[in-house]
């Protein structure tokens, strides 16, 4: 036990004393990796955004395995990092166990909102949400009635993507069928364009002409093989419009960027210890309009859109999470 | 057979190969303008300066010791078991059932009983495509890298719908109670008097991984079943002709495999991450086949492998985490090393034969390759390896 402590003591000195020396932010990515077009790109958009603004550098890691999450994070803890920013629902559990042990580093999650912890700040996006305001344009879009949902790997965050869409596209047109397909059950589901792009042939094959890809690296394929196909498709994340100029309706943005770069910005300053839900009133999700898609997106669905938007920030549309009671009222899985 | 001493066999051939895969992956890191020799600086006092990298080399060899234990000795009855990745998931099932379901008193108590769960599922795991094999003559090849993927849909069905935690977004289970925590290095070294590194995972799973190392030499090589394994390995007609059951063979030795690949979940599941994650195996049972590929299927081989494995698993994560050079360039380095001490085994042993034959006869022409008056204190013996 006094071995423990010793050490525990040693190595709070360390980082007690190479904090002091440099107190650059970290920021850790999630599996997918920093060029996966999507949820971690968006993370190293903002963060490469604050250090040209600031001149400021960061260390980052892109993970390679569930080991070394832990081990990142303690790394970067007694290299005197701070903040440290971290992706994705999977290091809610690593930070559990480290964070303690680290009272004096701030840390920032995004897309965790569970824990309970004074040094860390974490950060969730209602992608229902914005998800129900694509839905919404996939609706109005869609001339066959069917549209399309391609997720990645089978897992509740993707389940409540699909959720927020197919609630849209039922309070628009109650007529309408979304055929929900899951690219896979392993990490690879979210870097498999192939596998996108025949999930969606087999969806177009099914009358859809509107597909909504949540699917990470994945759906790069499945805006492709949209715009080979010739019917439209909804990216997500970032701002995917630009892929395919005139076939891509709009994208569902999260604005992952702006909580790094928040994050960032705040740096040693960065308020810990508060869960942040980042919903369309905090403009922390949305819908892409620009001059890629413009002349896809008519008055009317301009209109449709912004009459909904406005709707749930004042509480009249209740868009249901799939949180609530795993499970979702306008779609099975 | 034996034209090289042993020593060289199993020294030399493994060394060679690894030299030149370090020079090639220097060549790729100065290609894309790093320094070489920092970065294996870095590596080398990253994975095994401190305690710390110790402790997460070991790690990681904990889990190549289990899964290479599991494709040697599959590799003994000339079965290609490349299913470990699968066996290892439903292992990491096993241990999440009976640590979260059954109330332990203490850690030895769960560890022996996650053990024999995760064993047994993994056993299962095998026997499917084993029997497969025995009955139906369906490839194993085929049919265990099938089942990985099986594998996967159930951890996911059953992460997803079963065992997460309401309210939790995370695909993995609950956190195992404290009851079953297993003793990691830093406590079991530390009533010696050894400051070991607290935030490793290396956890007693290695002792544990050493003696399966043991358990295996014994059974190849001391019992009647591992001769049996043997000598179906070698030579299928004679070994029905001497009255051994092909069927019962590809039975045994594929459970046997199986639990071997199953057992690794109480490293990775019970020994480090304490509850079960989607991505727990993360492609040890295929690093498992490299390592028993190196290691010659031999225990003692597949023990160094699996340190080797381990290192450069550790040494990446430190590149990874101090250098700008991308991850995809680690997978490329560990990638090289497998392809030269794996698959290109032969490019570097040919050239190696032909030199000690040279060296040994000074000149008797009338003699043959394969006629052998080697005077050697070893040269009898034959491990039966490839």
């Amino acid at each position: 036990m006094t071995l423990m402590t010793k050490f525990l003591g040693a190595a709070a000195g360390m980082a007690l004393t190479s904090g002091a020396a440099l107190a650059e932010p970290a920021l850790i990515f999630d599996l997918g990796g920093k060029f996966d077009k999507s949820f971690n790109e968006a993370a190293f958009n903002g963060a490469t955004r604050w250090a040209e603004e600031t001149g400021g550098k960061f260390a980052e890691i892109e993970m390679q395995s569930e080991a070394q999450r832990e081990q990142a994070l303690r790394r970067f803890a007694e290299s005197g990092a701070n903040p440290i920013i971290t992706m994705g629902f999977a290091m809610a559990d690593p930070l559990s166990t480290v964070a303690p042990d680290y009272p004096d580093t701030k840390f920032a999650v995004v897309d965790v909102n569970w824990l309970d912890l004074p040094n860390v700040r974490q950060v969730s996006f209602a992608e229902h949400e914005g998800s129900y305001l694509v839905g919404v344009m996939a609706a109005m879009a869609s001339k066959s009635n069917t549209v399309g949902f391609v997720g990645g790997m089978d897992v509740p965050l993707i389940r409540h993507f699909g959720c927020g869409y197919a609630q849209g596209v039922m309070a628009t047109n109650p007529d309408a069928k979304v055929i929900a397909n899951m690219t896979g059950t392993t990490p690879a589901a979210w870097n498999d364009p192939v596998k996108g792009s025949e999930i969606t042939k087999a969806q177009i094959n099914q009358g859809a002409d509107v597909v909504y890809a949540a699917a990470g690296g994945t759906g790069v394929g499945v805006l492709q093989t949209a715009a080979d196909e010739g019917i439209l498709s909804i990216g997500v994340d970032s701002n995917q419009n630009h892929l395919h100029p005139g076939k891509v309706l709009t994208s569902m943005l999260k604005r992952v960027d702006v909580a790094v770069y928040d994050a960032m910005m705040a740096g040693e300053d960065l308020e810990v210890g508060e869960v942040v839900t980042l919903g369309l009133a905090e403009e922390g999700v949305g819908v892409a309009v620009d001059e890629h898609n413009k002349d896809l997106v008519t008055e009317e669905m301009q209109a449709a859109v912004d009459e909904a938007r406005q709707k749930i920030i004042d509480g009249e549309i209740k868009v249901v999470s799939y949180y609530e009671n795993d499970s979702c009222p306008a779609l099975d899985f | 057979m034996d034209v090289m001493p042993k020593w060289a066999e199993v020294i030399l051939v493994p060394l060679i190969s690894l030299l030149l895969a370090a020079l090639l992956s220097a060549l790729v890191i100065l290609a894309i303008g790093e320094d070489p020799i920092a970065a294996v600086t870095l590596m080398v006092k990253g994975a095994l300066g401190s305690t710390y990298g110790w402790g997460y080399t070991l790690y990681y060899a904990t889990n190549f010791i289990f899964t290479g234990l599991a494709v040697a000795v599959a590799f003994h009855a000339r079965l290609f078991n490349i299913g470990g990745e699968g066996q290892a998931m439903l292992g990491g099932l096993g241990v999440a059932i009976a640590a979260l379901y059954i109330p332990w008193p203490h850690w030895t108590l769960a560890l022996i009983g996650c053990g024999v769960m995760a064993g047994l599922l993994g056993a299962i795991w095998a026997a499917i495509p084993g029997w497969l094999q025995a009955k139906r003559g369906s490839h194993v090849v085929i049919t265990t890298i099938m089942f990985n993927f099986i594998a996967a849909a159930l951890l996911n069905y059953v992460l997803v719908n079963v065992m997460r935690p309401p309210g939790s977004m995370d695909p993995a289970s609950a956190r195992f109670p404290e009851a079953v925590h297993l003793p990691t290095l830093h406590e079991l070294l530390a009533p010696l008097g050894i400051a070991f590194s607290k935030s490793a995972p290396a956890n007693i799973s290695l002792l544990v991984a050493a003696a399966a190392c043991i358990v295996v030499w014994l059974l190849i090589w001391r019992t009647r079943l591992g001769y049996e394994i043997r000598a179906y390995g070698h030579s299928q007609p004679a070994a029905k002709y001497a009255g051994i059951s092909p069927v019962r063979i590809t039975m045994v030795t594929m459970i046997i495999s199986g639990a071997l690949a199953g057992l690794m979940a109480i490293n990775n599941v019970m020994g480090e991450s304490e509850r079960l994650v989607l991505n727990a195996t993360e492609g040890a049972g295929f690093i498992g086949i490299a390592v028993a590929l190196m290691g010659r299927s031999h225990p003692v081989g597949v023990f160094f492998a699996a340190l080797l494995f381990g290192f450069l698993y550790q040494g990446g994560a430190e590149l990874a985490l101090w250098t700008s050079i991308p991850r995809e360039l680690i997978v490329v380095i560990q990638a090289l090393v497998i392809l030269f001490t794996g698959a290109l085994d032969n490019m570097v042993r040919m050239p190696l034969e032909r030199l000690f034959l040279m060296f040994r006869r000074p000149a008797p022409p009338a003699n043959s390759a394969d006629s052998e008056p080697k005077p050697g204190p070893r040269s009898g013996q034959s491990e039966g390896a490839e």
